[in-house]
């Protein structure tokens, strides 16, 4: 499978590279819970118990303490550290479906959850699955009427609606 | 024997073309719900609770408990198919049963999970047919300490039984206590963590993260591979049951050991959802080919299934013989129970006999409906798998995004849910191991409070934790489990080999 990989693309980064940021990233989580845990106080209470920042304290020293050996072991240079872990393909192929995801969720304050889906499916099935438009019209605003009439209409559960739903009175 | 006789009785009452025909719909409906993220088994029974009021509170609860087994069958057909739990008890389904389905085996999945789903409920119904005053005693027994140990031991095993660094799994163990910890807390009523952001009041919710981990994870990692989705291979051969039912005699000692544990965990309000962790856990543990698991084995789908529903199952049991609920559906069901003017509790059992056996029948009978209907329409959930990849795929993020609104009804939650896909990604890539994560935000909160009141308790002493047999025996077992990968290392280096001692 990563032969094949490699064949396909140019390399990115290498499993050790994610794994140190990976292994930063909680020691900053932890650096974070712990400032707000001292600031709630780690000592007992008399009469009270143990303080609110007590129990976050110490499960993100553990937390500390496990992320820092995971840095020791990522750091050395090792073959199966050097493996590449993404290609530039991938990570276009990935920025396809995960952009228009972010503007998805960004439209749905606007328009609606519904429509946004409807032109997320079909803009996707168009461009990236070479379908028809026709074919992505029927299936996207199927999807959308179907998802619509089960949570709005049958399970009435209120989903975030735009002006289009409006229009038809929900 | 006064039981069989009741349990005759019981069925007598149950089998009507009336109740059976509300129980095909109740599944019906069932099915539906565990499928669709963010409706869970307790919003639908909730939902339709309003239903019910004008039918007789037999029918009414034959209809509801239906619902509920529906629920737990549905849960994991998403599980299997696109690796999103549509319940979180489904979670640990989802280890072994998604990479079944990549390996084209969807089918025989799904009937393992049905077959599963049905041998712990079963086992569930028969034990709360002959145990239930005795057993429900013993749950009043439990404290804080015991509650903690419970939660300590279930964490304590995934250190003990996992298969990668345990300091990774630590770490990502840690994460989710720690994400638990936002918002308010519970006993004091402070803010923690929100550092001024009014979204983070509520907290991380894991349906959240579970539905960004798993979800959006996924389909990163697929959109990554290439376009094709790996599920797409799957034959429909209508032969997927009798092929499935005789693999799985030889795994009787598995069926068994998650029966016990589910039933365990469903009974001293654990709940099927760390029940389903632990018979995945012990299973991978004890089994023969428990190395295989994690790459689509059918045991590992049998283990966390059978789990799961004998501890949904045996949640009633607490909630008829005592009113306290062992799950959150159980609770709403105590609601329903109220409403129709029926007071749970021992004395149920006494004045309304004809209500109780005849609930406890419909268990048996729901669970043979329920188990023929879904294995039926095995090849038509199989057949989801051959929609294109790209309709599927912004389709999954469609519904994921949906179900993390219903959370909370909050858009900063489907924000979330797109930050947690990215860091499911990576963790899938670089070995992270997600199920402690997801199950330490899951339990963060009561654990978090269990050990905090039995500390009030003790005021600050360690030692309840060892203070009576149960809770201390308990607790050994699981500092065991937690230093199991040194214990190991250490046995490596003494016994002479030269190896270096790595945790592994």
């Amino acid at each position: 499978m990563s032969s094949n990989e490699e064949a396909e693309g140019r390399p990115l980064f290498s499993y050790r590279t994610l794994d140190i940021a990976v292994a930063l990233f909680f020691l900053v989580v932890c650096a974070i819970v712990m400032v707000d845990s001292l600031r709630l106080g780690i000592t007992w209470k008399p009469n009270e118990g143990p303080r609110p920042g007590l129990f976050p304290f110490y499960i993100v020293l553990a937390m500390g303490i496990a992320s820092l050996v995971n840095l020791a072991q990522a750091l050395p240079r090792t073959p199966g550290g050097e493996k590449t872990a993404t290609t530039v393909p991938g990570i276009m192929r990935m920025a396809a479906i995960f952009v228009p995801a972010v503007l998805f969720v960004f439209a749905t304050n606007y328009i609606g959850i519904y429509v946004s889906a409807a032109i997320y499916v079909g803009t996707f099935m168009v461009f990236f699955g070479k379908f028809p438009v026709w074919k992505a019209l029927a299936v996207s605003l199927g999807l959308a009427i179907v998802n619509f009439m089960m949570f709005e209409v049958w399970f009435l559960v209120p989903l975030p609606k735009g002006p289009l739903e409006t229009a038809f009175g929900y | 024997m006064d039981e069989l006789n009741a349990l005759f009785g019981g069925f007598a009452v149950a089998l009507s073309a009336y109740h059976l025909m509300l129980m095909v719909i109740g599944i019906t409906l069932g099915v539906v719900i565990g499928v669709l993220p963010g409706l869970g088994g307790a919003n639908g029974v909730a939902i339709l609770l309003p239903l019910t009021f004008s039918m007789p509170p037999t029918a009414a609860i034959i209809l509801l408990t239906s619902i509920y087994w529906g629920a737990l069958f549905g849960g994991a057909i998403t599980s299997i198919l696109f690796n999103i739990p549509g319940e979180p008890w489904s979670v640990a389904t989802t280890f072994d049963g998604h990479p079944m389905a990549q390996n084209g085996k969807a089918d025989e999945a799904l009937v393992g999970a049905f077959t599963a789903s049905f041998v712990g409920a079963i086992f569930a119904v028969v034990l709360i047919t002959f145990l239930a005053p005795v057993v429900a005693k013993f749950a009043l027994k439990f404290g804080p300490a015991e509650f903690f140990a419970v939660q300590f031991l279930t964490f304590a095993s995934f250190i003990g039984m996992g298969r990668g660094s345990a300091f990774k799994t630590v770490a990502s163990m840690c994460l989710g206590f720690a994400l638990a910890t936002v918002g308010l807390d519970g006993v004091t009523g402070t803010l923690r963590m929100t550092f001024g952001q009014d979204e983070l009041l509520n907290g991380f919710k894991f349906l959240v993260a579970v539905i960004g981990l798993f979800g959006i994870g996924e389909i990163l990692c697929s959109m990554e591979d290439g376009l094709k989705f790996n599920g797409a291979a799957a034959k429909l051969r209508m032969d997927a049951v009798i092929r499935t039912w005789k693999q799985l005699p030889r795994m009787w000692l598995t069926f068994l050991r998650s029966c016990i544990v589910g039933c365990w965990m469903g009974i001293t309000p654990g709940g099927a959802t760390p029940a389903s962790f632990m018979g995945y856990g012990i299973a991978k543990r004890l089994s023969k080919r428990g190395d295989n698991f994690g790459k689509g084995e059918l045991e590992g789908v049998v283990a966390p299934e059978t789990a799961a529903h004998a501890a949904g199952t045996s949640a009633l049991l607490p909630m008829l013989t005592l009113g306290i609920p062992g799950s959150p559906t159980a609770a709403v069901l105590l609601g329903g129970l109220l409403i129709w003017g029926l007071q749970p509790g021992p004395l149920l059992f006494v004045e309304q006999k004809e209500f109780v056996w005849g609930l406890i029948a419909s268990m048996y009978l729901g669970n043979v409906v329920g188990l023929v209907m879904v294995l039926t329409c095995v090849p038509l959930f199989a057949a989801i798998l051959r929609v294109p990849f790209s309709i599927i795929a912004p389709s999954i993020v469609f519904i994921c995004a949906i179900g993390a609104y219903t959370v909370n009804n909050a858009m900063f939650d489907v924000w979330m849910m797109l930050a947690f896909g990215v860091l499911g990604y990576l963790f899938n890539k670089l070995r992270y191991p997600l199920p402690p994560l997801v199950l330490a935000l899951v339990l963060g909160d009561q654990a978090e409070s269990s050990f905090r009141q039995a500390m009030l308790v003790s005021q600050g002493h360690v030692g309840i934790f060892w203070s009576n047999w149960l809770c201390g025996g308990i607790m050994t077992l699981g500092m065991v489990m937690a230093f199991w990968p040194a214990l190991q290392a250490l046995r490596a280096k003494f016994s002479g080999n030269g190896a270096v001692a790595r945790t592994a």
